[in-house]
């Protein structure tokens, strides 16, 4: 089967965000970049599948030129190919992300068995671009999947609940967007680097439509920065750690 | 005009949420407030969140997000509402976002706030609550939900007068696609890591999957949940369903003990609900300490065993 996996990336934050002076990006000048962990479990799934049942994985993701290294991280896990959709680096609503998706893959000489998404992107959290590519497309999709099995012809996901899960089967071809906890994603082999720098990848660039969810800035949240009060170091922390706790009336 | 909200259950606290929030936009754009319910019942709770007519959806009882969104779809279309709201949880924000994609509407999820106009003005969270964003919204319907704990549910003092009518949507069978066939029930045992109020967690400075000995002991103390950082998953020292953060569990615990994690924004957007932050941590630097009320600072490994002793020496005076 040929399983097509979706990423975007983002940067690396730390403990502390810190924005870009207009106040429209976080400042990634001593940052490094990844990709959601729902979005590497989605590549580790591609993987897995084409291992198992043959066929292609291919990823795919909208972003600037430096975007290539997190296609590379990707196929050096073992996804076969990589399609680059090139942005200036701006911002790129759900919207216009999905049809550029939609266009790139109805472009594609081979058909996708299965689409996969992260539940969300780690940055903007829009929580709609696999449901807009599955709408576009006419498939079915399921959403925040934490267990997934391909049989016969139809995958058959488990989405997590409070309380356990739902279990839904859909007929191939199917959008599934997934959660981190569906597998323990593998960490890339040398060799497997190597391999990366030598596969195939697909880059065009596609022209952003006005945004109709357009963000104007970010804004860091309020009550960051609280003083802790300090009750001792090492073990002789002890006592005053319980004297919270009594508080709490939990001793 | 009108502002729908899609409402998962009457009782349910992020519609509850989604409900005063539509509330609080309403007067700046419609007149009534309409709840749409699938396969839950109406109740008395609905009025006085301000609700005067609830649609009660038919014929879809089994969750099946494509229909369900086509249920609102053409409620929206009889009612022409100004603004259509879902709460911001999982199934809020999947309906809404196939409400938007039907209707080709733009949809800004998980919102703190919104101002009406043309384009309206929202602040929504980003980065699991680390960031916050300013944005315009360009659609009609403005289609959004309500990030959690963004307002606290609140009553009216004067309930609206509810009218109940139901509702038969004519769902197609491509709608009925992805359709919830069979529920599975959780492996619990012990203390719930979303629920628990009490939560320690072990980070890279545990060091090892054995290391986390002293960190159940004290959890098992205090009646408390294990919890976990993500470099800790990712090591394979404990299983994801204990892992804490953005891509993890959100937890609300009275109190939340820390121990040996760095507090990278990942782990801080599932531990931002605890009531009071405990940390452990040799490096009196951390991150973590930025967002803590309590720092201990040391070695996990010394500090974690002599708080446990600490703890039996109390109680067994």
């Amino acid at each position: 089967m040929n399983v097509l996996v979706c990423v975007k990336r983002v940067p690396l934050t730390g403990g502390k965000i810190v924005l870009t002076e207009d106040e429209r990006a976080i400042s990634t000048r001593h940052l490094g970049f990844t990709i959601s962990p729902h979005e590497e479990c989605g590549a580790e799934e591609a993987v897995r599948l084409v291992e198992a049942g043959g066929g292609t994985s291919t990823v795919l993701t909208l972003g600037p030129p430096e975007a290539e290294e997190q296609l590379r991280d990707m196929m050096a896990i073992g996804v076969d190919r990589a399609v680059h959709l090139v942005t200036d680096g701006g911002e790129w609503d759900p919207q216009a992300t999905a049809a550029a998706i939609v266009a790139a893959i109805r472009a594609e000489p081979e058909r996708y068995d299965l689409i996969l998404f992260g539940n969300e992107s780690a940055d903007a959290g829009n929580y709609q671009v696999a449901i807009r590519v599955a709408h576009a497309l006419g498939l079915p999709c399921v959403t925040g999947v934490k267990g997934l099995s391909v049989a016969g012809g139809t995958v058959r996901c488990e989405q997590e609940t409070a309380d356990g899960s739902d279990v839904f089967v859909v007929a191939l071809p199917a959008v599934v967007t997934v959660k981190e906890g569906l597998n323990l994603p593998r960490y890339p082999s040398v060799p497997g680097r190597l391999r990366a720098k030598r596969k195939p990848l697909t880059a065009s660039t596609p022209a952003r439509p006005d945004p109709r969810l357009e963000m104007v800035r970010l804004v860091l949240p309020p009550g960051m920065g609280k003083q802790a009060e300090v009750l001792g170091r090492g073990p002789e922390a002890a006592p005053a750690v319980v004297g919270v706790l009594r508080g709490l009336g939990l001793v | 005009m009108t502002v729908m909200v899609f409402v998962e259950h009457a009782d349910d606290e992020l519609s509850q949420q989604a409900l005063t929030f539509a509330q609080g936009i309403r007067p700046g754009l419609g007149d009534e407030l309409h709840a749409v319910l699938v396969g839950a019942p109406a109740a008395p709770s609905l009025a006085a969140y301000g609700v005067s007519v609830a649609h009660l959806v038919e014929g879809l009882d089994a969750y099946a997000p494509a229909a369900w969104a086509q249920a609102i779809v053409e409620l929206a279309g009889r009612t022409a509402p100004a603004a259509v709201v879902g709460p911001g949880s999982d199934r809020g924000n999947e309906v809404l976002a196939h409400v938007a994609a039907k209707t080709d509407q733009p949809m800004a999820a998980n919102c703190v706030s919104v101002t009406s106009g043309d384009p309206a003005s929202v602040l929504r969270v980003r980065w699991g609550g680390s960031l916050l964003e300013e944005a315009r919204l360009r659609g009609s319907p403005m289609l959004l939900t309500v990030a959690p704990h963004a307002v606290t549910a609140a009553a009216l003092a004067e309930p609206a007068e509810l009218v109940t009518e139901s509702f038969t949507p004519s769902v197609s069978d491509l709608d009925l696609r992805a359709c919830v066939s069979e529920r599975a029930g959780a492996v619990t045992a012990g203390v719930s890591l979303a629920d628990a109020d009490v939560v320690v967690s072990g980070g890279r400075g545990v060091g090892s999957a054995e290391g986390f000995a002293v960190i159940e002991e004290l959890a098992e103390l205090l009646g408390g949940a294990v919890g976990c950082s993500r470099a800790v998953t990712s090591a394979g020292w404990r299983p994801h369903t204990d892992q804490v953060g953005q891509t993890g569990t959100k937890i609300s615990p009275e109190i939340y003990i820390a121990c040996g994690i760095s507090g990278a924004t990942q782990h801080m957007a599932g531990c931002k609900g605890a009531k009071r932050l405990l940390a452990i941590n040799p490096d009196g630097e951390a991150s973590i300490f930025a967002n803590a009320d309590y720092a201990v600072i040391g070695d996990l490994h010394e500090v974690v065993p002599a708080i446990s002793a600490e703890i039996r020496k109390a109680r067994s005076t």
